[in-house]
């Protein structure tokens, strides 16, 4: 079951890492973020399985972290919604890199 | 006095200034909210978070003289290196709070929050210092980044504000995820997530070539790379600092970086040091391109605040040396660096935010023309912070110091920096180039007819400007005061456990 849970939580990640890169929506972008600490998560929960409780600790510890994350960053969302009536990534371009 | 780390109490005590900061700033939010938003009440709240930090620093400075740890795997360190870290953090937010009061209603933000999330972001960045263990890394990192994204966007009346603090969450939280999961395959890999065990057990099992931990040590570098902005991982850098309220800017280039550079040397230096043979080649190249490139794109810049924020990820390479050095020298270096670039960052952002109150206006390199006519002794002090960061012998005070001890730590280091040691000297004299430009058009051109007169100089931003610049130079000119602080200080330096006791 091991090898299985690390390679479904691989796939998630890449899934996860690829959506981040190609997604133009900025709420898009950010669920394929949310999906990569999740596929990590499913490392964490199939690893402890081999060392006790530390990886089940870590997972409650990411999910909270995640959850303070995703009220700021959709505030974050909210706020470039007020100025440019979009959450396009294509749209937002006052700053270049 | 001795704590025992591995027994509630014992962390608790261990944990002194970082908790004073974090009930103070804790406080601090619910007086913030207490009243309705002002000016007035900004400023307030502003001077209360400069208390608290005193504060912290009185409780640190007790601490750095009387505490230390009986556990040998503790999940807090202990140790010398935690409390000079914490030094350069502190210092670093009292002077972006100083800032922030006076800077605040130019920008005409009205958010008495701006200060406490200082705190929380310090805070944050304390139990990075501290952590020896992956799991308080994480906690650590977060708790800094969460803060600084809402600090980014603070200024809710601009896109531009807005623009950097959505780039600056999207890749914040995307480089999360790879340092997370490289934190579970090391997990996976040795079994533990403290960084003791998983040197020891690196050591004992022989992994070091063992592909799960290896890719996992190359997502965590991934993960801290992009906190530091090394290049290729730099996109958001220029783009957030150029958004986010000047003083923000001085404290993400600063303090922020140092945050993660503590942490990582620290992960470098008591978990993976057995690693150097697969991993020291990336890190060798990511601080070679990061001094290259940053230099090459700082030289095209025509904004000073975008010029700085090419200037702060060059200055992230110049660090990566002393991380490959992977010594304690190294390690001594980067503090010695840290103090230097702290206060030669924040002279320099003092300047900004008095020639550009709103925003881009007055930011270009071509408002500070002829500034030496009008205004001399703001000339004179963005001069000094400027050769600061070159590392200009005399004039630039500590700064040229701290390259040295960097390049010293390079070339005594096991590892045969030699070459890497030659790049930094190459690229600091290309960046010349654009540091020597601004004092070249300071003091050399005309002041303009059209040009705006710059704003006045409050006593806090005054008291920020004149502080660093004459640390910078006083620095300079006893150098080995902080050179001998540093070193006492540098990891491994003092040992983290006075007595063993079985983990």
């Amino acid at each position: 079951m091991l090898v299985e849970s690390l390679t479904l939580s691989a796939a998630l990640f890449t899934i996860g890492v690829i959506g981040v890169l190609t997604r133009r929506n900025a709420i898009i972008v950010f669920m394929c973020v949310e999906l990569m600490l999740n596929a990590v998560n499913l490392s964490f929960v199939a690893l402890s399985k081999l060392y006790g409780a530390t990886g089940q600790v870590f997972v409650i510890f990411v999910m909270t972290v995640a959850a303070a994350e995703a009220a700021v960053g959709l505030a974050i969302i909210i706020a470039i919604f007020r100025h440019k009536k979009s959450v396009n990534l294509q749209d937002i371009n006052l700053l270049r890199g | 006095m001795s704590f025992d780390v591995s027994t509630p109490t014992g962390l608790l005590q261990a944990l002194g200034p970082d908790l004073v900061l974090i009930v103070g700033a804790m406080v601090l939010m619910l007086v913030a909210a207490f009243r309705p938003e002002s000016a007035g009440h900004q400023r307030r709240v502003g001077l209360m978070a400069l208390g608290v930090l005193v504060a912290t620093i009185a409780t640190m400075s007790w601490y750095a003289t009387n505490a230390s740890s009986t556990t040998v795997h503790g999940i807090i360190a202990v140790d010398g290196f935690r409390w000079a870290v914490n030094l350069v953090f502190l210092v670093g937010a009292a002077a972006t709070i100083a800032l922030g009061i006076e800077a605040n209603p130019r920008d005409r933000i009205v958010a008495a929050e701006s200060h406490v999330l200082v705190l929380f972001a310090t805070a944050g960045m304390m139990v990075l210092a501290a952590a020896r263990d992956l799991m308080i890394v994480f906690l650590g990192v977060e708790m800094m980044s969460i803060a600084v994204y809402v600090l980014a966007g603070i200024n809710r009346s601009s896109a531009r504000s807005a623009e950097g603090a959505l780039k600056y969450f999207l890749l914040g939280a995307f480089s999360t995820g790879f340092l997370l999961y490289g934190i579970a395959l090391i997990y996976g890999a040795t079994g533990s997530t403290h960084l003791g065990v998983i040197g020891e057990r690196i050591g004992t099992f022989g992994l070091a070539g063992h592909g799960m931990l290896l890719v996992g040590v190359g997502l965590l570098l991934v993960g801290f790379a992009f906190k530091i902005a090394a290049v290729p991982f730099h996109m958001w850098a220029p783009d957030v600092y150029e958004g986010a309220p000047t003083p923000i800017t001085a404290y993400m280039a600063a303090a922020v970086k140092a945050a993660a550079f503590a942490m990582f040397l620290r992960a470098w230096l008591e978990a993976f040091s057995l690693l150097d043979g697969s991993w020291l080649t990336p890190i060798w190249w990511l601080a070679a391109v990061t001094m290259v490139a940053g230099n090459a794109i700082a030289l095209a810049q025509r904004n000073v605040k975008r010029m700085l924020a090419y200037s702060s990820i060059v200055h992230g390479g110049y660090l990566l040396v002393a991380v490959a050095a992977g010594t304690g020298l190294g390690s001594a270096a980067f503090l010695f660096y840290g103090i230097a670039y702290t206060l030669a960052t924040f002279g320099a952002f003092a300047i900004v935010s008095v020639m550009a109150p709103t925003g881009s206006r007055g930011a270009l390199i071509r408002d500070y023309e002829g500034l030496w006519t009008t205004r001399p002794w703001l000339a004179v002090g963005f001069a000094i912070c400027m050769l600061a960061l070159l590392g200009f012998p005399i004039f630039g005070g500590v700064g040229f110091f701290a390259k040295w001890y960097v390049l010293q730590a390079a070339i005594t280091s096991p590892r045969e920096l030699t070459p890497l040691a030659i790049v930094l000297v190459l690229t600091s004299v290309v960046s010349a180039g654009y540091y020597l430009h601004v004092v070249r058009v300071m003091f050399m051109k005309p002041r303009p007819e059209d040009a705006d007169e710059p704003g006045p100089v409050y006593p806090l931003t005054q008291a920020v400007l004149v502080g660093s610049v004459a640390l910078i130079l006083l620095l300079g000119l006893f150098p080995n005061t902080l050179a001998t602080w540093a070193k006492d200080n540098a990891l491994g330096a003092r040992p983290t456990a006075v007595t063993t006791n079985a983990p």
